[in-house]
């Protein structure tokens, strides 16, 4: 019963002479949430990129659905329905929301408009992008024409999520979406996560908010000096022996591997 | 709040649409809008002109003015759309004088070598606009550098080629400086339609295409815009492309207005189109602008020039307010992307 | 009246002028103001377009045509290129001056050729056209042209250049304009004839290009003193390529043992005569080809007289050999003379 959806082996990444990622694993299953968590600098935000096509990797292979894929760019990774919000978020800032949220796969008017002229379906994008807003129960956003420098970081971090939310088929991936957040706008992604998850849709998280991670997460993976540590379960450990085995204090546990 | 599908694109390029939380005051319309600020000063210097001489406001000045717009509202065109990328472009000058020059040598000979010749000039320009486009976007190196260097290997390599004026005979090449007379007076050339159109064409591409919104995209951030999953060196390579084209279009325009060109010829068209381009509203930080403002930025020069000639006053004075114009717009648009953070 | 109705109009401008940039950040309301043009009895306008508004040589030319109409109760619209060599804005300033109704454009074209229907298309409009300094290509689109003879200005500084040398056996440096542009061809060929010289001949130790531009003058001269150390003869183009090879050669300290002739006659050059930085400099008369220029402009929206050009093509405007070494059968003015009649100014 095979049931990983997207796996990773032996992952290497340098950065001249920095070895981010020292030849790390990594599983995600169907329908978890994994929650990733490390010390800064241990490596998580250099192995999710691999993942999503941001960076290819020196060593390793990353596999889809049990077969090797090659990202060569993010691209590449979301036409396998993997979306990503990164750390250091991706947008332009001059551009509205519904822009945002569509950028890279517009879509165009019917007919010989859209084939000839190529021209744009605006009224169909900012309608969808709207639609999307409402079914994330995102609230806070007064008009979908906003320009996102006119944005709150909370506002921006929810427009990422709701962009992977709405387009990621596969897996989405979100590197410490809460990190700018306050409690509530926190709690908002949290309930996001949980609603991506419970449609089907394996999420992978990176966050340092660890009642958040035990509250949400399935699984976490611990990851440490460029490498998985262990894969522990929120209910079989404490906060402070994950805590503990995350900054090295404590060794991972004999049965790491939990099933 | 209006959302009409109509003004999206422009919307979405340059400006906010925010939403009731401020009143809409006069200053927040020129903010707001990247083609409101040229064209009021257009507007006004036309109205100062008109009261100051005689013959400013004349059918006969205005259609002049749109006649001395085409090469380097033109030029001016590829400028912007590589000054939107986050880029700039030095060369670009250089690269429709070359391409006058080849297409004026190898149609020396015959007037059925014009079609052809305009062809290779067109080749030229668009593969020396690739040049750029691929050093820029494969390598990774700074616009100004490379383009600084294309611009004096092309200078160089223009008088190696000629160091003559090159005359073409009238026929194709000289096609776009016909004309005719709109309401019985007023003289429209064809190279001013084309010009014209060229504008409306690129403004199109910009505001209702999926290319359009990418091109934004890349110079308001690049990492970003190829994380969404852009192909950023592609969009890139595509506006460098264009814009050599646009600079063939150029040489034609410069053919329509002189049959005459020379290795010497519009020395000071890559600042000249710089200068159009900002003070047609458009951030030289990249992914912010329009090419209509860039359009009436080239004309705002020219009316500068043209009325203080009726006037009879020293042309110095035009370099002086183009570069208060230059300032008072890269002004407005720091300002405007200090209130966006 | 004159003078103070363009000062008047002048300042009216550019105060309303200045306003646009404010306009264009946010005022809302349109400034209106400023003078309209008088209307009756408008002055004879004449448009003057020089190369560019920079070089001194071409600022004497329009303070003279401005003086000289001003003279004759008419007004002058001084216009210029951007740069040496740029026709398309020498094109756009003929247009503006014909849709600004002037009577006549005095020209020194950027390109010679190109030029060439922009000017005709002038004349189509009864509007006196003439060259000054510059001819059109076979003086085509212009009634009469004022220049200098360059080839006699060049032939003026072999000559001399020549005799300075006192029978030694000439070694010598070429610091050239820049290939294709007939100025420099004259002036070199002219000089070369009255060295008694020819293009293949072996006393040329090596030339170079300058542009006609002091730095590039100074490294020309450097590097040929590094081919040839023999050097004892300079031809330059012009005075600002003579100064820049005379500092090579004072930091080569070979100030006493090289001639160096030059052309031009502006008050830095002739001042370089006296210092004994050049030994010779063959004058021309910016001042004069405008003054000409203007006359016949008047005349001819007086009474539609044309001046008769003479069948070299050209109205020789004459120049002048000054030195402050005299030197037999070379008759010459000296550099007080000389600062009297120069253009520009000395500093
Ligand atoms: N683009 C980069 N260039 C150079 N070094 C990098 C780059 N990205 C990450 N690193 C380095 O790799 C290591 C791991 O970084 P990162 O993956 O961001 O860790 P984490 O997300 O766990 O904090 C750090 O030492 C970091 O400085
Ligand atoms: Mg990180």
């Amino acid at each position: 019963m095979n049931d990983i959806v997207l796996e990773a082996r032996g992952i290497v990444k340098r950065y001249g002479h920095v070895t981010a990622v020292a030849g790390a694993d990594f599983d995600l299953r169907a329908g978890e949430i994994l929650a990733v968590i490390g010390d800064n600098g241990a490596g998580k935000s250099s192995l999710i990129k691999v993942l999503s096509g941001d960076v290819v990797p020196d060593a390793g292979e990353v596999l889809l659905d049990g077969k090797p894929v090659h990202f060569k760019s993010p691209h590449d990774a979301q036409l396998a329905g993997i979306e990503t919000v990164y750390q250091d978020l991706a947008m332009a800032p001059a551009l509205d929301i519904a822009t945002n949220l569509f950028l890279g796969r517009e879509i165009r008017r019917k007919g010989p408009l859209g084939s000839v002229l190529r021209m744009l379906d605006v009224k169909e994008m900012r309608a969808q992008s709207r639609q999307q807003m409402d079914a994330l129960g995102i609230t806070t956003l007064q008009s979908i024409t906003q320009p996102v420098d006119s944005l709150s970081g909370g506002q921006r971090q929810t427009v990422a999520v709701a962009r992977a939310a709405a387009f990621g088929r596969r897996v989405v991936i979100m590197d410490e979406p809460t990190a700018a957040l306050g409690v509530r706008e926190s709690k908002g992604v949290l309930d996001l996560i949980r609603r991506i998850r419970d449609t089907g849709i394996p999420v992978v998280l990176i966050s340092h908010d660890m009642p958040a991670v035990f509250e949400v997460a399935d699984r976490i993976h611990i990851h440490r000096l460029g490498r998985r540590a262990c894969v522990v379960r929120p209910g079989d450990h404490e906060m402070n022996e994950v805590v503990g085995i995350m900054t090295g204090a404590l060794p991972p546990p004999a049965a790491a591997e939990a099933s | 709040m209006s959302e009409s599908v109509q003004t999206a694109g422009a919307k979405a390029a340059g400006v906010p649409d925010t939403s009731g939380t401020r009143a809409v005051t006069v200053v927040d319309r020129v903010f707001r809008n990247p083609v409101l600020g040229p064209l009021a000063a257009l507007v006004l210097a036309c109205v100062v002109f008109s009261l100051l001489t005689d013959n400013f406001f004349s059918v006969n000045n205005f259609s002049l003015i749109l006649q001395q717009s085409v090469v380097v509202g033109t030029l001016a065109l590829g400028q912007t759309i590589i000054i939107l990328t986050g880029g700039i472009d030095l060369a670009n000058g250089a690269i429709m004088v070359l391409g006058t020059l080849v297409i004026a040598k190898i149609a020396a000979d015959s007037l059925n070598l014009q079609l052809p010749a305009l062809f290779v000039g067109l080749l030229v320009c668009a593969a020396l606009g690739a040049v750029s486009g691929l050093i820029v976007s494969r390598l990774g190196l700074p616009p100004f550098i490379v383009t600084l260097g294309l611009l004096t290997i092309l200078q160089a390599a223009s008088r190696l080629y000629t160091k003559e004026t090159v005359v073409v005979e009238p026929g194709p090449l000289t096609f776009l400086s016909s004309g005719t007379y709109l309401f019985g007076y007023f003289r429209i050339t064809l190279g001013v339609v084309v010009v014209l159109l060229s504008v409306a064409v690129l403004h199109y591409a910009l505001t209702r295409t999926a290319w359009g919104r990418h091109v934004y995209a890349v110079g308001n951030n690049e990492l970003a815009a190829k994380r969404t999953g852009i192909n950023t060196k592609r969009v890139l390579m595509s506006v460098y492309v264009l814009a050599g084209v646009l600079y063939a279009l150029a040489a034609l325009q410069a053919f329509g207005r002189s049959p005459a060109t020379s290795p010497n010829a519009f020395p000071t068209a890559n600042l000249d189109t710089i200068t159009a381009v900002v003070i047609g509203g458009t951030s030289l930080f990249g992914g912010r602008g329009t090419v209509l403002g860039s359009y009436l930025g080239a004309l705002i020069v020219l009316v500068l020039q043209s009325g203080l000639t009726q006037a009879g006053i020293d042309p110095l004075y035009q370099n002086i307010v183009t570069g208060i114009l230059v300032i008072a717009a890269v002004a407005l648009d720091t300002v405007t992307r200090k209130k966006a953070r | 009246m004159n003078v103070t109705k363009r000062t008047a109009r002048t300042l009216a401008a550019a105060a309303v002028l200045l306003a646009v940039p404010t306009a264009l950040a946010g005022c809302s309301d349109t400034q209106t103001g400023g003078t309209t043009g008088g209307g009756e009895g408008e002055a004879v306008k004449i448009g003057l377009v020089t190369k560019t508004d920079s070089n001194p040589y071409f600022v004497s030319m329009r303070d003279a045509a401005t003086a000289a109409a001003e003279a004759g109760g008419a007004e002058l619209v001084a216009r210029a290129g951007t740069a040496d060599g740029d026709n398309d804005s020498q094109v756009a300033a003929v247009e503006n001056l014909i849709a600004a109704g002037v009577k006549a454009i005095l020209i020194t074209p950027n390109d010679s050729t190109a030029i060439v229907p922009t000017l005709e298309a002038a004349q189509a409009q009864g509007i006196f056209v003439a060259a000054l300094d510059t001819p059109t290509d076979g003086n085509k689109g212009v009634d009469a042209t004022w220049a200098t003879d360059n080839t006699l200005a060049g032939e003026q500084q072999g000559a001399y250049v020549k005799a300075a040398l006192a029978g030694k056996p000439p070694v010598l440096a070429m610091l050239d304009l820049q290939p294709g542009v007939t100025v420099g061809d004259q002036r070199h060929a002219g000089f070369l004839k009255g060295m008694g010289l020819t293009d293949d001949s072996p006393e040329i130790a090596g030339r170079q290009d300058t542009n006609g531009d002091q730095a590039k003058g100074q490294t020309a001269m450097e590097n040929l003193l590094q081919t040839n150390g023999q050097i004892n003869a300079v031809y330059t183009i012009n005075e600002p390529a003579a100064i820049g090879a005379a500092t090579a050669l004072s930091n080569a300290g070979r100030t006493a043992d090289v001639v160096v002739g030059s052309i031009d006659g502006g008050c830095a050059g002739v001042t370089a005569v006296k210092n004994g930085q050049i030994a010779a400099t063959v004058m021309q008369f910016p001042s004069k080809m405008a003054e000409e220029g203007v006359k016949a402009a008047l005349a001819f929206a007086a009474d539609g007289t044309k001046p008769t050009v003479p069948a070299t093509g050209y109205i020789d405007t004459g120049v002048q050999l000054v030195t402050d070494k005299p030197l037999e059968g070379l008759p010459s003015e000296d550099t007080a003379w000389g600062l009297e009649n120069c253009w520009g100014s000395a500093s």
